[in-house]
């Protein structure tokens, strides 16, 4: 089932509940009012349906300038207020390289190579064991 | 900041998200056929977010002025950002992480400064703040100017 959140600006971005997870898939360039208008439609999708992790796909995005930082730091940590873990898959190799001269390594942000390790990685059936509890978070 | 004249290629105004999306459009078509590597492009594209950000944001919105420059071999995007908003009280402040007197994380204007090669800031309070970046396509390595 699918429910695309629709941005002020008319991009769509496409919302996918995968079992207990909830797949936001971004694309192209998104708005400032489009990215925030995600960030509240995220927390209320967490807290209406048993949402126990959400993956944000960022492969189809070519630039996360500090202000689109900041909306997955606060979507990970309204999530997490709300039980569920959040996980940034699918970064551009270009994008962590300027990011991190940028300044923004976003600490406490989970990340994953692509959609499919982020999903693993949140599964209930996958191992503790490769991924450490004590690395996946920092205050 | 390298004294060079270049042909104005374009000035775009930014009075809304929506011509933060056409500065970040613009930025990667002319760094792209100015024959920028992919993180270059990505960089550059970041920097004028940053500071077209800052414009609309902080300087209650304004324009940017594209230029591109060609020395010798060397070929350069020249982004010009200007508004005429309450200006930057105290210049050094602002440059250093975590200063912000926004909603953002404060990584603006330093951050900006860390992705381009060259880098100038004129901001008189109550007149406005311009900001000027430069960035050279790869070719003979050049040292990081910080002029103010």
């Amino acid at each position: 089932m699918s429910a695309p959140i629709a941005g002020s600006s008319g991009t769509q971005v496409p919302v996918l509940k995968l079992g207990t997870v909830l797949l936001v898939t971004l694309q192209g360039d998104l708005y400032d009012e489009a990215a925030e208008q995600l960030q509240r439609n995220i927390g209320e999708a967490i807290a209406a349906s048993s949402v126990t992790g959400v993956v944000i796909d960022i492969s189809g995005v070519e630039i996360v300038d500090s202000f689109l930082g900041r909306v997955f730091a606060e979507v990970a940590a309204h999530a997490k207020l709300l039980a569920a873990q959040t996980v940034v898959a699918g970064m551009r190799p270009a994008v962590a390289i300027t990011l991190v001269e940028l300044g923004l390594t976003l600490p406490g942000l989970r990340t994953a190579l692509n959609a499919e390790e982020a999903m693993r990685l949140l599964s209930p059936a996958s191992t503790p064991l490769h991924h450490s509890p004590a690395r996946q978070e920092s205050p | 900041m390298t004294d060079t004249s270049g042909r104005v290629t374009a000035c775009l105004p930014i009075r809304s998200d929506m011509d933060l999306a056409w500065v970040r459009q613009h930025v990667r078509q002319a760094a792209a056929q100015l024959g920028f590597g992919l993180v270059d492009q990505t960089k550059l594209v970041t920097a004028a977010s940053e500071l077209a950000r800052n414009t609309l944001v902080h300087g209650g919105g304004g324009q940017v002025e594209s230029t591109v420059l060609e020395t010798g071999a060397a070929r350069g995007l020249r982004l010009a950002f200007s508004d005429q908003g309450p200006g930057i009280p105290d210049i050094e402040r602002a440059l250093g992480d975590g200063y912000t007197s926004g909603g953002g994380l404060g990584l603006g204007l330093g951050g900006a400064r860390r992705l381009v090669h060259e880098f100038s800031i004129d901001s008189r309070p109550g007149e406005g703040t311009a900001v000027t970046v430069i960035c050279w396509t790869a070719g003979a390595p050049r040292p990081r100017e910080e002029s103010r």
